[in-house]
């Protein structure tokens, strides 16, 4: 079973056209990756679809904008995994 | 549908949050300043109109399960295919079916039918985002009555 990194990795590589080995668990999504917010739209579909969960997007996108929270702790990928895997976990139980 | 005006629902036929489905009727009006240009001498809907209907109809669908408490803005249109020409006075029944409501954002697979035939298609993506102001809300109640979206899902 593909970790929840590969999981990601291989998301954005198909969704992003960004080649696999571009995409690094320290990687930022929009940083170093160069998604855009349309672009992470199309992950964030396919993340919700692939572990069944519903990312709050809006409520990071909302913390980060208001400087309480840096963009790495939603947008790193290592952290963005993390955190797909406590939304999972919360499902659960 | 009063092209003019971007107000491509005449009605909503049926709306079903718990199936997240909708679908809507609308007349191509006979004339219009649009088919003056779009062709002379060949007059046919615009695609981008046929599309429009579609994001417009999985729209009232995202305003009515979100009680009109947030709005959806077309930001993407995927997949779009125009099977067949359109020509005014004619009856199209539009439907949409939510794929995804995720957070601030949802996406609706769109279609156009007429006399039994699928005539377009479309995968839409909407970004949900809190009214700008009480004016679209107000007017998007407003239409929403006009085209019998039921006054169960106009308020939360």
């Amino acid at each position: 079973m593909p970790s929840t990194f590969e999981t990601v990795a291989g998301i954005i590589s198909e969704t992003c056209d960004i080649p696999l080995e571009k995409i690094k668990p320290e990687s930022h999504a929009i940083n170093d990756l160069s998604i855009d917010s349309l672009d992470f739209l199309d992950v964030a579909f396919a993340i919700d679809k692939a572990f069944g969960i519903k990312m709050p997007l809006e409520q990071w996108t909302q913390e980060v904008n208001e400087g309480t929270v840096s963009s790495d702790q939603y947008f790193v990928l290592k952290d963005l995994c993390a955190n797909i895997d406590q939304l999972v976990t919360a499902k659960a139980a | 549908m009063r092209l003019e005006y971007f107000q491509m629902v005449d009605r909503i036929a049926e709306l079903d949050p718990a199936a997240r489905t909708v679908r809507a009727d609308c007349l191509v009006p006979e004339a219009s300043p649009v088919f003056e240009g779009h062709f002379p001498g060949h007059p046919i809907l615009p695609g981008v109109l046929m599309i429009e209907a579609m994001a417009q109809t999985g729209g009232w669908l995202v305003l009515a399960m979100l009680r009109f408490q947030r709005m959806p803005f077309l930001a993407q249109v995927k997949e779009a295919k125009l099977r067949a020409f359109v020509v005014p006075g004619q009856a199209l029944q539009v439907e949409a079916r939510l794929l995804h409501d995720g957070s601030g954002y949802a996406m609706a697979a769109g279609s156009i039918a007429s006399g039994g035939k699928k005539v377009a298609d479309a995968e839409i993506t909407y970004r949900v985002v809190p009214f700008p102001n009480e004016i679209l809300r107000a007017q998007m109640l407003e239409t929403a009555r006009r085209i019998a979206v039921p006054e169960a899902l106009l308020d939360g």
